[in-house]
């Protein structure tokens, strides 16, 4: 039972309570999201300096510094706001607000568990894309409004690094649509009754790839990348107009977590289970007949899920050293996207010539192969590719050190102009 | 079909006030005490030289004229997705082809050199 029906029950049919249980949800999601960001990055701190052989905060909130961040936040309260006199002041205090919302926003069709979720559209991967490349903007117009040249080099970047990784992560996501049919949420997992992720490996692969790239984390941080740019595009930035980009950075990073295990993963399903299950002749569960229940099971099986993932995010974070700017664009133009564009034309014709009513585990499997054999040729081409640029390289004499790093392409093209 | 939208709506209005709340809280707790030293371009101790605002190198806008194309596709695909069910295998192709006309784009930018960064 939804918190609307329970409304509508003490209320009776009042046009009103549908606004009001909009708003009470709004709220919950909202601040739910603001305050576990307090969590997120006290957890990233840990692990991280764990990975790294360090203690991390262990002073503030007992022996684990489970109160440090508590303490950053009321620390970046009491801080002076700067407006740089150069700033556009409309546009250098918009782009904070903005950020924050667009990361808000899109988690109005994330599928906590049956029944838990803002509202279910039936274009609801359409609604998560749009409103998500808002934050390109955003960032565009934080590094133009600062009136600072990292900032500004840290804006062109985001233009360049974002947009160019919107297309495989666009692309990648065409996949599950395909799959189950329907871009609405709920719809996709309720189709999975194998998960994706085993189903297409590499989509699942191209979208975590290109999740890294759009919320700006490690290995792809250019646009804030501290050693060079020191901060970019939130240089100027100060108390808490500052921490709004640390927040809507880190609840990006969080629903691209959240929207990977349910895309990917089935959601609050536990598909492998139900498999098993199946296999021994027992009833599959179904979270969504089981009530309330159900709803904190599938809520858990989301949490577990998602923060799964977001624990690889932080595992690359910790281990990862950050990737040039001609590397980043080359590596999605040059592979990213013709491997998605060829992926998206073998799932849609593959899933076309598999007639309908075909055991799903058949299905899979045909979709595993062709995954694999996508995977097989491309590495195939790519050791092709760069075993004749070496035999080249022999003959023109030049050092193969020189190519390796990309220093030679980079000369002669000097040379061209 | 319009109160799931209606939800939205309300969420876009609502929305300013997660991000407004502590940013305005910080203005009331915060000191506020501008000065022309304090309010200088940050970066590196000495005055900035020049304009910030000035033509940019062109190599990031042909980039983004590459995602225009790939996102109007984009746009164009998500309907056939959604719709792949009701579709037949002939549809099917005819979509392949619209993928592979925007794939020669590519490789036509790529062959131009316009995907190197210089």
């Amino acid at each position: 039972m939804s918190l609307t029906d329970l409304l509508y029950q003490i209320f009776g049919n009042q046009p009103w309570v549908d606004l009001i249980a909009s708003v009470i949800s709004i709220f919950t999601i909202s601040t739910f999201l603001l305050l576990i960001v307090i969590f997120l990055i006290w957890l990233e701190r840990k692990v991280i300096a764990r990975m790294q052989d360090r203690i991390g905060p262990n002073r503030v909130g007992g022996r684990y510094g489970a109160l440090q961040t508590v303490a950053d936040v009321l620390k970046l309260l009491t801080k002076e706001q700067i407006t740089p006199s150069g700033a556009d002041y409309l546009i250098y205090n918009v782009a904070p607000i903005l950020t924050v919302m667009a990361a808000l926003l899109v988690w109005a069709v994330m599928p906590f568990a049956p029944g838990l979720i803002g509202v279910d559209l039936n274009v609801g991967i359409f609604y998560i894309l749009s409103v998500s490349s808002v934050s390109v903007v955003t960032v565009l117009l934080a590094g133009w409004g600062s009136n600072n040249k990292y900032a500004l080099l840290g804006g062109f970047r985001a233009v360049a690094q974002l947009v160019s990784y919107e297309v495989p992560m666009i692309l990648a996501l065409l996949v599950p649509i395909i799959l189950a049919r329907t871009m609405s949420t709920v719809g996709i997992i309720e189709a999975q009754s194998i998960p994706y992720l085993f189903m297409v490996p590499l989509a699942a692969v191209i979208f975590f790839i290109s999740a890294l790239a759009e919320t700006g984390r490690t290995p792809f941080d250019l646009l804030e990348a501290d050693s060079e740019i020191v901060a970019g595009f939130h240089i100027e930035y100060s108390g808490m107009k500052f921490g709004m980009f640390f927040l809507a950075e880190f609840i990006g990073t969080l629903f691209m977590s959240g929207l990977f295990a349910v895309v990917f993963m089935g959601g609050w399903n536990v598909p492998i289970i139900n498999l098993i299950l199946t296999f021994f002749g027992a009833q599959p569960v179904n979270f969504a007949e089981m009530g309330v229940l159900g709803t904190i099971i599938g809520l858990g099986v989301f949490f577990f899920k998602m923060f799964f993932v977001y624990m690889i995010f932080i595992w690359i974070r910790g281990t990862w050293p950050r990737v040039r700017v001609d590397q980043i664009l080359n590596f999605n133009w040059k592979l990213l996207v013709p491997i998605t564009l060829v992926m998206i034309l073998v799932v849609a014709v593959l899933d076309k010539l598999i007639p309908p009513g075909t055991n799903e585990l058949v299905r899979a499997s045909l979709h595993l192969a062709s995954n694999i054999l996508i995977v097989f040729v491309t590495l195939e081409i790519l050791r092709r590719n760069g075993r004749r640029r070496r035999m080249q390289a022999v003959q023109a004499g030049t050092e193969l050190e020189e190519i390796e790093t990309g220093a030679h392409d980079i000369a002669e093209a000097a040379h061209a102009h | 079909m319009f109160a799931e939208w209606q939800y939205i709506i309300l969420f876009v209005a609502l929305a300013p006030i997660f991000p407004l709340a502590p940013v305005v809280v910080n203005r009331l707790l915060g000191p506020h005490r501008p000065n022309p030293i304090k309010q200088q371009t940050y970066e590196c101790g000495i005055e900035t030289v020049g304009d910030t605002w000035v033509q940019f190198k062109v190599q990031y806008y042909i980039f983004a004229l590459v995602f225009v194309i790939f996102d109007v596709e984009a746009v164009f695909l998500f309907p056939i997705a959604a719709a792949y069910g009701q579709l037949g295998l002939f549809a099917i192709f005819e979509v392949a082809l619209f993928v592979i006309l925007l794939a020669v784009g590519l490789g036509y930018a790529w062959s131009r050199g316009v995907l190197e960064w210089v």
